[in-house]
């Protein structure tokens, strides 16, 4: 549905050195309600993000002011964990995040970022946390994320390569989706229910 | 004599319209559920797309997430809850779906009415827009959850672009103690491999002591596959399987039954078939379990210790401390006789009638303790009801515990059903993190006995020693 693509960002950086960051941390249940898919960034990382009175909690990295505008998120391994929700996608997508980078990311999340054109980018532990240091050594670092050539660049010229299936990288750099592909063989489909037993 | 193929390549590959040369396979899925959560942006994409559902029979609707779970005969107090509820009412009528909508005798929570309805059957293919639809998988089936453009998906083509997962299996055999339940089995096996430890992974569970589970204890297990990051878990159909399908409202009937059940004979893995990765567990090594972190990974047998500093990976530290400090609890401290102010028994994990009756056996003629606050949210209409018939909900009035109305609840707190913050709650449900049960909520996840007896001594306790 989306005409998004994604090839080639260069960007600041937003360091979240924490593990195991669930979808109900990405966006927590209460903030489910919603029938659209717009507005969820406001409720991003709500309860790190806020105190109960909604003032914002010192300390957190998308309150540091060093930090903002960064389009790309940087977080401990397992990231995604939990939930289905896509709203942690949308909510992600909406704050302004083109690309998370980790080194472990859970099936379900990954699946709903790249269907929302935001790049779940893995990489080894070791190069994540030469990530954390220079992110956090200088917050104006830039990142390069290079989708075309599936390597992540940092400014002191360390690079690593991130795998990401062919066909999804497809989908990104030319702004398809998933539904397009699948209408396309509808006639198969209906051919394969016709044709099933149990 | 083809390959020996493990069972859920056997059902994945038999629903697979179209591979892509180095790209996901078009699954086509028998059985799609969806709830008012997950949904509504899915029915707004067909309505940009100026597409109908491919298959209006293959989708079944509830509404469970945002329910009240008192007063369900009213409108729903919360605008935003009722709006959201009044929006799947609307698309059902809208792209024809059936809806078991609040007051209907077969609305419940998504994951306890397929398999309770006969909509979840041996060797299908069943997404919901919900991580614990891998519950269905205990019936034999591939079962897992997604995302809503997924559901989109489901919708529009009754297929789904997906990469085969990695196979793994789990077997356990021997003698369960007394006192422990499925539920101790799956926490046992979670901080054993821990919560990320079987991403990538589709699950085969086996051994004698699976076998020996009854359907509703075996559901419990698979439920939470996805808290070891499982894209799904499976449970090979037998004797058990065929009983507990045998007459339930969808499943097919007489001779068709019978025609099924030749099928779902040959739903095995195959002898010698290979997994990327086999675990065995003995069943006597699992105890009473209990979470004391943040995610269900962080598990312990009741009778031991959180562990210490040194016990926990340098990397791992910062979270782990983190976690601790979210909990209010230190390093190394035991769980035992520590006190509790909520008890919820309840969630597709454990709201089914088998987990009514454990608790109702153990607290009959008990009262709960002061101070505690116990909510029972039974999974489904048809779950309250037979308890009801049983006489259970007398059983908890007496003991004081609060008997509601299906929903999931406080497994997730979207409803008003919230722990206050700082206040501990011993769960039947699935997740302990940050926040799911109502914000600063600290969850200690357990068995519907586990919390039955603290809801009883008013602290964790170990119920081998009550039982």
């Amino acid at each position: 549905m989306s005409k998004e693509t994604l090839h080639k960002l260069v960007s600041t950086a937003a360091p979240l050195r924490i593990e195991n960051i669930d979808t109900d941390q990405i966006i927590p249940a209460r903030f489910l309600k919603a029938t659209t898919r717009e507005g969820f960034g406001d409720n991003l990382f709500r309860d790190w993000r806020y105190n109960a009175d909604n003032t914002p909690k010192a300390g957190f990295v998308l309150n540091d002011p060093t930090y903002t505008g960064a389009r790309i998120l940087v977080a401990g391994k397992n990231f995604g964990m939990g939930s289905s929700r896509e709203h942690a996608a949308w909510a992600l997508h909406d704050y302004g995040f083109k690309v998370v980078i980790s080194s472990f990311f859970a099936d379900i999340f990954r699946n709903n970022a790249l269907n929302n054109f935001v790049l779940p980018a893995q990489v080894s532990d070791a190069f994540l946390a030469e990530v954390f240091n220079a992110v956090e050594a200088d917050p104006k670092t830039e990142i390069i994320v290079d989708l075309e050539n599936q390597e992540i660049v940092l400014e002191n010229g360390r690079k690593e390569s991130f795998a990401i299936n062919p066909y999804k990288k497809q989908c990104l750099m030319n702004g398809y989706d998933d539904i397009d592909y699948l209408l396309s063989l509808k006639e198969e489909i209906k051919a394969f229910q016709e044709a099933q037993v149990f | 004599m083809s390959q020996p193929t493990t069972l859920f390549d056997k059902i994945w590959d038999a629903h697979v319209v179209k591979a892509m040369e180095g790209g996901p396979d078009a699954v086509f899925i028998d059985r799609h559920f969806i709830h008012e959560v997950t949904s509504p942006q899915a029915f707004d994409g067909l309505r940009k797309r100026g597409i109908s559902v491919f298959n209006t029979q293959r989708t079944t609707a509830t509404a469970d997430h945002n329910v009240p779970t008192v007063n369900q005969h009213l409108p729903i107090q919360e605008a935003l809850s009722r709006h959201q509820v009044e929006t799947l009412r609307k698309n059902c009528a809208e792209f024809g779906i059936e809806l078991y909508d609040l007051g209907h005798p077969f609305q419940g929570i998504v994951h306890i009415i397929g398999p309770e309805l006969g909509l979840t059957l041996p060797g299908m293919t069943i997404v919901c827009g919900d991580s614990h639809t891998s519950t269905h998988g205990a019936l034999g089936n591939i079962a897992f959850g997604i995302g809503t453009s997924e559901v989109e998906q489901v919708l529009a083509t009754q297929c789904i672009l997906q990469y085969k997962p990695k196979r793994m299996r789990i077997n356990i055999n021997g003698q369960l103690q007394k006192g422990v339940t499925s539920k101790d089995i799956i926490l046992y096996i979670i901080s054993k491999i821990s919560a990320s430890g079987a991403t990538g992974y589709f699950v085969e569970y086996a051994g004698d002591t699976i076998r020996s589970l009854s359907m509703e204890a075996r559901m419990t297990i698979c439920n939470m596959s996805i808290e070891m990051g499982a894209r799904g878990g499976l449970i090979a159909p037998d004797e058990v399987t065929f009983d507990y399908i045998r007459g339930r409202r969808f499943a097919p009937q007489g001779e068709a039954f019978e025609k099924a059940l030749e099928h779902w004979r040959t739903l095995k893995t195959d002898e010698g078939a290979q997994f990327d990765l086999e675990l065995d567990f003995p069943a006597e090594d699992i105890a009473p379990m209990i979470t004391y972190g943040t995610n269900p990974g962080m598990g312990i047998k009741v009778s031991d210790h959180v562990p210490n500093l040194n016990e926990i990976p340098e990397s791992e530290l910062a979270s782990y401390t983190k976690s601790l400090a979210y909990m209010g609890l230190e390093p190394g401290t035991g769980l035992l006789n520590k006190p509790v102010d909520y008890v919820f028994i309840g969630s597709c994990t454990n709201a089914r009638i088998e987990d009514l009756r454990t608790v109702a056996e153990f607290v009959r003629g008990k009262k709960k303790a002061e101070g505690v606050e116990v909510w029972i949210v039974p999974g489904s209409v048809q779950v309250s009801n037979q308890a009801k018939a049983e006489g259970l909900d007398q059983v908890f009035r007496e003991a004081g515990f609060e008997l509601r109305e299906p929903g999931c609840s406080a497994c997730l707190g979207m409803n008003e059903d919230k722990v206050p913050a700082g206040k501990y709650c011993i769960s039947t449900s699935n997740r302990n993190f940050e926040g799911r049960q109502g914000p600063g909520a600290r969850t200690f996840l357990a068995s519907p006995i586990t919390a039955a007896a603290a809801a009883v001594t008013g602290k964790v306790t170990d119920v081998r020693q009550l039982v």
